[in-house]
C-alpha cells in the first residue's frame, strides 16, 4: 500500500503510509520493561543504553573485508587468522567480542558456508547486523539439509566435486569465511581488494569477483 | 580461573551424539543427535548454557568440540557430493565415544 501524495514542499514520491505503531508484543514490552527498571535502579543510563545500540548499527562489513583482504596480502597474518581468529583480528586493532572467531578458508577444492540453525549468531563484530534472510527459518532448516540448493538460489553454482562445508554456529564459536582472492588481482592494494569482499561472501553464500 | 572439567576426547576421535531428549536451553541441535561424527577441534572450556540460560554459574565449565558430521550420515537421501559436511558445536557431556566404524 503506498501514499501518493505531492505537497506545496515538492515531496512528490511513493511511499508506505505513515502510521502509527502497533499494539507492543511480549517480548517487545518485557525489553520495555527490563530496559526501564535498569536505569530506574541506576545500573545503566538511557544514553549508555542509546550509546550501545549506535555501536552496534556501527559496524559494517567493510571490518570483516579489511582482515580478509590482509590475509590475501600478508601470508603470515593469513595463518594466524586461521590458527587464532581472535588475535589477529586484534593486530588490526579490530574487535571481536565475547566469543571465539573460527576462521574457515576456501580453496579450490573445498567451500564453506555459515549458519545457525539455532537462534541467529553471526559474526557482528566484523560483518554488523545479521540480514534477514540469515535469520530466516527457511536458511536456517535449509542450509544444513541441502546447502547446493539453496546456494544455487543465491546464484552459486559450485562444482559437484567440491566439497561443500557447513558450519552450524551452536555455540560459544562464531565464524567468518575467507573466500578464495578472485585471479588476476596480482598486485592489487589493500583497499582495492577490500572493495571485492562483501558480506555474502564472508558468510559464504557468494563468492567474490573481480568487478 | 575458573573451575574446568579435563576434555575426554582429541581431536580426530571418534564420537557419537547422544539420543536424548532434553527440555530447556540446550544448543545440540535435534538433527545431529544418535548421529556419529569425529571431532574436528577441541574449542576450549565454556560454561555449560544450559544452566547459565536459568541464572546459575555453568560451572564447572565444560569441553566444548566442533564435530564434523558427513551429510550422508545425517540425511540418508542427501545430494550433494560424499564429502559434504556439517560441524557443529556440541558440549561434551552430549558425546559418547564411538566404537563404530564412524
Amino acid at each position: 500500500m503506498t501514499d501518493d501524495h505531492d505537497e506545496a514542499d515538492g515531496h512528490s514520491h511513493p511511499h508506505a503510509p505513515i502510521v502509527e505503531e502497533g499494539a507492543l508484543s511480549y517480548y517487545q514490552a518485557m525489553e520495555v520493561a527490563v530496559r526501564e527498571l535498569l536505569i530506574d535502579k541506576g545500573i545503566l543510563t538511557a544514553d549508555q543504553v542509546r550509546r550501545q545500540v549506535e555501536n552496534m548499527d556501527s559496524r559494517t562489513p567493510a571490518r570483516g573485508a579489511r582482515v580478509v583482504a590482509t590475509a590475501w596480502l600478508n601470508p603470515d597474518f593469513r595463518a594466524q587468522l586461521l590458527s587464532d581468529g581472535n588475535a589477529a583480528v586484534e593486530q588490526l586493532g579490530l574487535e571481536h567480542g565475547p566469543y571465539k572467531l573460527i576462521v574457515v578458508e576456501n580453496t579450490s577444492q573445498v567451500h564453506n558456508v555459515i549458519v545457525c540453525t539455532l537462534c541467529s549468531c553471526y559474526p557482528r563484530w566484523l560483518l554488523g547486523l545479521p540480514p534477514d534472510w540469515y535469520k530466516s527459518k527457511s536458511y536456517r532448516s535449509r542450509m544444513v539439509r541441502e546447502p547446493r540448493a539453496v546456494l544455487r538460489e543465491f546464484g552459486l553454482e559450485l562444482p559437484e566435486s567440491t566439497t561443500v562445508r557447513v558450519h552450524d554456529s551452536t555455540a560459544d564459536m562464531r565464524y567468518l569465511v575467507l573466500p578464495a582472492r578472485p585471479a588476476e588481482t596480482e598486485g592489487w592494494g589493500e583497499e582495492q581488494l577490500a572493495a571485492l569482499v562483501t558480506r555474502d561472501t564472508m558468510v559464504g553464500v557468494a563468492v567474490p569477483a573481480k568487478r | 580461573m575458573s573451575a574446568k572439567v579435563p576434555p575426554l576426547f582429541e581431536s580426530g576421535a571418534h564420537v557419537k551424539v547422544r539420543f536424548a531428549h532434553a527440555a530447556g536451553h540446550v544448543r545440540t541441535p535435534a538433527y545431529v543427535r544418535g548421529h556419529r561424527g569425529v571431532v574436528e577441534r577441541l574449542c576450549g572450556s565454556y560454561a555449560n548454557p544450559e544452566e547459565l540460560a536459568y541464572a546459575r554459574s555453568g560451572l564447572p565449565a565444560k569441553p566444548l568440540y566442533r564435530v564434523r558430521f558427513r551429510q550422508e550420515e545425517l540425511w540418508p537421501d542427501y545430494r550433494g557430493d560424499s564429502s559434504d559436511t556439517v560441524d557443529v558445536e556440541i558440549f561434551e557431556h552430549w558425546l559418547e565415544p564411538d566404537g563404530g566404524t564412524g
